[in-house]
């Protein structure tokens, strides 16, 4: 590939280089531009979707349902102890009451118990609330593991339901899938768009310098050789479109980084995007370039293969 | 002496047309200086077509330095035309390129080093009596300095044949003579000339050279050499 940007400077005479004097840097600028917003969206929904389901992966509730408090607390008591002493147990958390009034509160408002925690017990003594114990486990909460724990604690409390914490953000999850795929196909899209645009480029360059390319060819020129040339040219223009698409890409990621940052929301805030991320988007240009490389060889070879 | 050119019952038609060309069968020898001659529109320029490779004919058989240039391959042909230099009628120069530029332009797409190029060149301008004018642009050159600076580009690599379609045809008669003498260098060479030529006065300027004479898409032989190989021409 870098012997397409070392051809000496008399045969690059051949077909005039204006830089960023076409609209092909800017048509590339404006393709990258949108595809670094894509590719950061995708990427960045793709790494909070990964981290929340790892964070949640290893984790499960168990729900001591029991209509007696002092029973659900005695079973909360004795399957807390239990869950302990197992291999498979990295934590085991019971929840305090005031804790799972919070939890309640976007649904039926504050208690005073929430509100100050001296009448804790208010809400939770109208209605019957299951204890809640989280637990970590040391691997993913798979069905076996879950099974483990119901084994466990069936004895010690008859009626405790054990759940993998990730079922309960699993639409959530998917949505975010759902997004990240649907930036990756705008990425798709993009590229295709640019090859287009690229090939429309080429074919508009062939037409101009069509009576030079003639006199080469008859000078003896090869496809190839002629080839080169209008590579050179819309590679370089990409990459110019490139680099300017994406400092201006970088600086909105950027600043709708720091606002998402501002929100201070558990999901919103686990948008991000790490050092690879960036990495990647750092490529589009280049891959950008080589795509309109690839596209431009094969356009003005395949239009040249149409003269003798 | 082996043939460099050689045609047998070749035929040229454009798209559903009639043929421009028809039933063409001579063969041109190495070293030798052939005039092609006749009337407007009667298929000079086609003829050189296929002599530089820019066409295939319709029917026929075409043989060039030995091969058969009908079925010949894509790939193959700018090795073909490498050794082919053309004088086009209308120049055909790089609008945008210096005259030394244009001039060199074989060299360069025959991958010569800049090096090696530079003086060929310099002496090709001087040659053609634009030595001064080595960086000037087509635009600014009048038509027969144009047309100097198109014989220079098909002479630089020192061809095997020379195809010229009507050389002299923008420049004064003492700049004809020097045009002629510097094909004639080249012929001496070794180099096989065709020059396609509205003037007949041009043949009796080539002592020994032969006439080939287009009417009407066929090809007569006024001076007997398509039949048979001409005599040197330092004998002739």
């Amino acid at each position: 590939m870098l012997s397409m940007f070392v051809i000496p400077g008399h045969d690059r005479r051949l077909i005039p280089e204006g830089r960023l004097s076409g609209p092909m840097p800017w048509v590339i600028a404006i393709m990258i531009f949108l595809t670094v917003l894509a590719a950061a969206s995708g990427l960045a929904f793709a790494e909070a979707g990964q981290n929340v389901s790892d964070q949640l992966a290893s984790r499960a509730t168990v729900q001591i349902v029991e209509a007696n408090p002092d029973r659900k607390a005695r079973q909360a008591k004795d399957a807390a102890a239990r869950l302990r002493g197992m291999a498979l147990i990295e934590e085991v958390r019971v929840l305090p009451a005031q804790e799972i009034e919070e939890l309640i509160a976007p649904w039926l408002g504050q208690t005073s118990g929430a509100q100050g925690g001296q009448d804790a017990g208010s809400l939770l003594d109208d209605i019957p609330l299951p204890a809640l114990i989280d637990l970590k486990l040391s691997r993913p909460a798979g069905e076996r593991e879950l099974q483990a724990v119901r084994t466990a604690i069936g004895a010690l409390a008859p009626g405790a339901r054990v759940e993998p914490s990730s079922g309960l953000i699993s639409p959530v999850i998917s949505l975010v899938r759902s997004l990240q795929w649907i930036a990756f196909g705008l990425v798709a899209l993009l590229a295709m768009a640019t090859a287009a645009a690229v090939i429309i480029s080429a074919r508009a360059a062939l037409n101009t310098h069509k009576e030079t390319i003639g006199v080469i060819h008859l000078l003896g020129g090869t496809d190839r050789q002629i080839s080169r040339l209008f590579q050179r040219r819309i590679a370089l223009d990409a990459l110019l479109g490139g680099i300017l698409g994406l400092i201006c890409g970088t600086a909105i990621i950027l600043l709708l980084g720091m606002q998402l940052s501002a929100l201070g929301s558990g999901l919103v805030q686990s948008l991000g995007l790490s050092w690879y991320s960036w990495l990647l988007i750092g490529t589009v240009p280049i891959l950008g370039m080589v795509l309109a490389m690839v596209t431009a060889r094969m356009t003005v070879m395949g239009a040249l293969k149409k003269i003798l | 002496m082996n043939e460099i050119v050689q045609f047998e019952n070749v035929g040229l038609r454009y798209g559903a047309g009639i043929e421009t060309l028809s039933d063409l069968s001579f063969t041109l020898y190495p070293g030798s200086f052939y005039f092609l001659t006749g009337a407007s529109g009667a298929g000079k320029t086609s003829l050189l077509k296929l002599l530089y490779l820019a066409q295939r004919p319709s029917r026929g058989l075409i043989r060039l330095f030995g091969e058969d240039a009908v079925t010949m391959s894509r790939e193959r042909l700018p090795g073909f035309r490498r050794r082919i230099g053309v004088v086009f009628q209308d120049f055909r120069l790089v609008p945008h390129l210096s005259a030394f530029d244009n001039i060199a332009l074989p060299l360069r797409v025959a991958g010569v080093k800049e090096k090696d190029l530079t003086t060929p060149v310099a002496e090709m301008l001087d040659w053609v009596g634009l030595g001064d004018r080595a960086e000037a642009r087509p635009a600014t050159l009048s038509g027969g300095e144009q047309q100097r600076v198109a014989i220079a580009r098909a002479v630089i690599g020192r061809p095997e044949i020379l195809v010229a379609d009507e050389p002299t045809g923008n420049v004064d008669p003492e700049m004809a003579v020097r045009l002629l003498q510097l094909f004639e260098a080249l012929n001496t060479l070794g180099t096989t000339i065709v020059v396609a030529t509205h003037d007949i006065h041009l043949l009796s300027k080539v002592p020994g050279a032969q006439m080939m004479k287009l009417e009407k898409g066929g090809l007569s032989d006024p001076t007997g050499s398509l039949r048979n190989p001409p005599l040197p021409r330092d004998r002739a």
